[in-house]
């Protein structure tokens, strides 16, 4: 594998903040294809809110947000058109909620869910759309015969697992994920990132994933920000920062993980 | 191929009133290619920590750490990533995995990593299973559930799977039966004529005397004041 030379995403100086309170202040990174970068950090610390804001559901008060577009290379997403960068949100973009009922469409079909992105970016033969999401569902490891089944009917795991798909199915290149497994069981987590990471390596996709949960990143992170009170305290390669935390806040951090 | 100069860590405890520990100064350490360099040392006296800064998971506090052509002390992230999947290995005595990944897939990944072809990765872990007597029948189960001296054994299947110009082997005979100990040796024999690097620690002291060509004492990198 070669590592490529430009970031897919080059953010800058992003700040958001809430009347007097900081959001989220002075956080730069870049990510590069295939990289997978961790946001931890305590309920508060600003991570959903910075995931937000790059995400373009939020906009900061300062700051760009780089990314390399197929068609013109970098542009900065905060100055991008709405219908541009919604454009964006359903082919390159994917996100994916903590809560898989904010990511999918409860009165639709599993099959339609997965189907609707596809049709979103201009699939039109139902055939081949039912095909896809089929083959789609057996990657998430939804059987066949559930594909006519609305979410509403499968368990907490397997809506998650669904959500993947429907965001996967278009072939994005960065994933935005919000406490993916949480809210979930072991066992379902243990599946969810073994497959996460499957289709990371897979399709060469780059993601930010921010979770308060340690284990997550350790394995799906090969990059960690660790963010309090709004600011990134500490960033750096994960075992590095999981093994030799420099900051006091991430010392604290690692040191509170109950070890099994 | 390893060249480790003047380096020092310190740990600093924060949670602690900010106390400064210096635990290691003027570490030098070189390692040419094929030959194997055996960390000694009593327990504590810095071993593992001088083995993870040269992998790069602890963050040395100055000096440089030359693996290949790549300084791990300042290195941005994504250059340590690369170097990790493609020039220095590292067999702890822990496996860590996703749970409910296949042992075959677990050996395999690290060819996969670097672009083998997935036949050629997978007919490479079979043997490499083979030879470590993991049986065939365990192949398509996840590690995370087998015996502590089998997982050691995937450990050590993943490890070798990719033919890595340097590596770092903490403790790979721990453990091990008689049988499995002297394959492990072998591995670590046919790495070496084949030209890799290799730094090890070493308990086992027959095995130490049979693969490794020198010997460090990292007490000797203890600050004094400490």
């Amino acid at each position: 594998m070669s590592t490529p030379a430009t970031p897919l995403l080059q953010v800058r100086d992003i700040r958001k903040t809430y009347g007097a309170r900081i959001g989220c202040t002075d956080v730069n990174f870049d990510l590069y294809p295939g990289e997978v970068i961790g946001i931890v950090g305590e309920s508060g610390s600003g991570k959903s809110t910075l995931l937000n804001c790059l995400a373009g559901h939020l906009a900061p008060d300062e700051g760009e947000i780089l990314f390399d577009t197929r068609a013109d290379g970098l542009k900065d997403t905060l100055k991008m058109s709405e219908p541009e960068r919604r454009m964006l949100g359903r082919t390159d973009w994917a996100f994916v909620h903590q809560n898989a009922r904010d990511g999918l469409r409860m009165g639709v079909s599993a099959g339609g869910n997965v189907g609707e992105r596809l049709m979103a970016v201009g699939a039109r033969h139902y055939g081949n759309i039912r095909e896809q999401a089929i083959d789609w569902l057996d990657r998430v490891e939804i059987a066949e015969d559930r594909v006519d089944d609305r979410p509403g009917a499968f368990s907490g795991g397997m809506q998650q697992r669904l959500q993947i798909a429907r965001n996967l199915v278009t072939g994005p290149r960065l994933v935005f994920m919000d406490e993916p497994t949480g809210g979930l069981d072991v066992s379902v987590q243990a599946r969810l990132l073994d497959l996460l990471r499957g289709l990371v390596r897979e399709m060469g996709l780059s993601a930010i994933i921010v979770t308060h949960d340690l284990a997550v990143v350790r394995l799906l992170a090969d990059r960690l920000m660790v963010m309090k009170s709004g600011h990134v305290v500490e960033a750096g390669l994960t075992d590095q920062v999981l093994d030799d935390p420099q900051h006091g806040y991430t010392q604290l951090l690692v040191s509170s993980v109950l070890q099994v | 191929m390893i060249s480790v100069r003047n380096v020092a860590k310190t740990f600093t405890l924060h949670n602690q009133g900010g106390a400064v520990i210096p635990v290691m100064e003027g570490a030098d350490l070189e390692v040419a290619p094929g030959e194997c360099v055996a960390l000694t040392g009593s327990s504590g006296a810095g071993k593992s920590t001088l083995m993870r800064m040269i992998y790069g998971n602890y963050l040395a506090a100055s000096g440089s750490i030359i693996v290949g052509d790549v300084d791990v002390a300042t290195a941005e992230p994504r250059e340590i990533l690369k170097l990790r999947r493609e020039t220095l290995g590292y067999v702890s005595q822990f496996l860590r995995v996703v749970p409910r990944v296949a042992t075959l897939n677990v050996v395999a990944e690290p060819m996969l990593a670097v672009g083998m072809e997935r036949s050629a990765a997978v007919s490479r872990a079979r043997e490499l299973l083979t030879r470590l007597r993991i049986p065939e029948t365990l192949w398509e189960l996840s590690p995370t559930t087998f015996s502590g001296g089998e997982q050691q054994r995937v450990n050590i299947a993943r490890g070798f799977a990719h033919v890595f110009p340097a590596m770092l082997l903490d403790e790979p005979t721990a453990s091990l039966d008689a049988a499995n100990r002297a394959t492990v040796l072998d591995l670590i024999d046919e790495a070496k004529a084949r030209g890799a690097a290799i730094i090890g620690i070493f308990h086992d002291e027959e095995a130490r005397a049979r693969v490794a060509d020198r010997e460090i004492d990292v007490s000797r990198f203890t600050p004094r004041a400490a």
